[in-house]
């Protein structure tokens, strides 16, 4: 999957749960849950979405790598290889 | 024959919209069915009905605003014939009768005074909506004074009001804004609060919560959340003077803890629907119900049980990054717990000096229920059930 398609259906997947997000404003390189109004359970259903859509698998342990979108479209490129 | 009215969907709602009914006339209906949907000032609610029985009768039109109480439709009871029942006169435009939950405080807020409501049928109350004209503005030359849709018609010509440019659809998040502004300012005029809290260790619960999502597949690991939920509601078995209502100058215990969960709209606002029965009730039943839950709340399709009977409410503010909150307590409930963020902090145990995660608890009580040192009680029974989370 290309980046830009990547970069898109995490984006979709963001704004199923929080739809005020403007793409435009996310930055890639802050933590994500600090610029979108996140709390556990959306980001519970944030990576459900990705899960489902993208079928990875994304363990608990895990969570700790993904804190801005940058961190969160590297690791789902790695795991799509 | 039994009479179905409109149930109190909350202490900050005092009238609702009918925006539609799921039943006709000769439908059985059992309890617990829904059987109408209407809109409050929080959210469209599916109204269930607590009686069985056979419709007779639908009283109110789809559009039509009546106060909590108003009978809305009728049902025959088993073995009650339509030919030899009696027809209910139309209930619009009713007194605004008392709702039982109301406190008596509670009417010293603003309301317009019954003999003022407007007669006006519910096409022409739309069409009013629509052109952005004020109801009580127009002059009615229907019976009895009632506006009629020429009237609204006149009016909207009168002041010159542009229809597609100044249509004036009510403003949602103002009227919830208005009607949590009521139900926290009679809780805070009426309920004694008094606020205590006590840091919780939260390691043992944080490694069982990760030991235990490690197995399982996204989509049924466990929040944090939900084990303080049933660690509340366990607490309050030993505690009932936490779990219930204050009303008619007295309190009145719950048999069961229906926990609301104080739940943030993203477009603004607040709703406490209940998880019923928290205490029976497994963490993985938990974890489903609060994610349907807060889905239909945002949504904005909650059942009128959900928003009728919390005994109690829970509210989380630490992910929003506060170490803890102090409530304000949603009546006729007499008691509010809240959880903070959850910090590493240091933290001293048999003498020595370690780091630990750890969350502050809070409980906002009603004076005239239990004391402080009841309260006190409480909170460190909820942190010792933290302690075993397996037990939870």
């Amino acid at each position: 999957m290309e980046e830009k398609e990547l970069r898109a259906v995490v984006v979709a997947t963001l704004k199923a749960i929080a739809p005020e997000v403007e793409e435009g404003d996310l930055r890639p390189d802050r933590p994500l849950r600090n610029q979108v109004d996140l709390d556990s359970m959306d980001w519970l259903n944030f990576l459900i979405g990705l899960h489902e859509k993208l079928k990875v698998d994304i363990p608990e342990a895990d969570y700790a790598k993904l804190v801005t979108l940058g961190d969160v479209l590297d690791y789902l490129k790695a795991k799509l290889k | 024959m039994i009479e179905f009215k409109l149930p109190s969907l909350g202490a900050d709602m005092d009238e609702g919209k009918l925006l539609e009914w799921k039943v006709r006339p000769g439908d059985t209906v059992k309890k617990g069915q829904v059987v109408a949907i209407v809109d409050t000032s929080k959210a469209a609610v599916d109204v269930e009905s607590w009686s069985e029985g056979t419709v007779f009768e639908l009283l109110i039109e789809p559009g039509e605003t009546i106060p909590v109480g108003t009978v809305m439709a009728t049902l025959l009871e088993a073995g009650e014939r339509p030919e030899t029942a009696q027809r209910t006169p139309r209930p619009a435009p009713a007194p605004k009768p008392a709702a039982p939950t109301v406190a008596p405080a509670a009417t010293a807020r603003p309301t317009p005074a019954v003999a003022g409501r407007r007669r006006i049928s519910p096409a022409a109350r739309k069409h009013a909506e629509e052109l952005g004209v004020d109801i009580e503005t127009i002059a009615g030359t229907g019976p009895e004074g009632a506006v009629t849709l020429a009237d609204v018609e006149q009016a909207a010509a009168a002041a010159k009001v542009s229809p597609a440019k100044t249509a004036a659809a009510p403003d949602k998040a103002a009227e919830m804004r208005k009607a949590i502004a009521a139900a926290m300012s009679r809780s805070k005029r009426e309920i004694p609060h008094y606020y205590l809290s006590e840091p919780v260790p939260m390691r043992r619960a944080t490694e069982w919560l990760a030991k235990a999502n490690e197995g399982r597949p996204i989509t049924s690991r466990l929040l944090m959340a939900v084990l303080q939920l049933k660690a509340v509601a366990l607490a309050l078995r030993k505690f009932p003077e936490m779990n219930g209502f204050f009303r008619d100058g007295a309190f009145q215990p719950a048999a069961s803890a229906h926990i609301g969960v104080a739940i943030s709209l993203r477009q603004g606002g607040l709703i406490a629907p209940a998880i019923h029965d928290v205490g029976e009730k497994t963490l993985e039943q938990l974890m489903l119900d609060l994610t349907d839950l807060v889905k239909r709340a945002r949504a904005g399709s909650l059942r009128s049980s959900e928003m009728s009977d919390p005994t109690i409410t829970v509210t989380n503010l630490g992910e929003q990054g506060v170490a803890a909150v102090y409530g304000v307590i949603y009546p006729p409930q007499v008691a509010l717990v809240g959880f903070g963020r959850i910090v590493e902090q240091p933290w001293a145990e048999n003498g020595a000096l370690t780091v630990v995660p750890v969350v502050t608890a809070s409980l906002a009580a009603d004076h005239r229920v239990s004391d402080g040192h009841r309260g006190a009680l409480f909170l460190a029974a909820l942190r010792d059930l933290l302690q075993q989370p397996e037990n939870l």
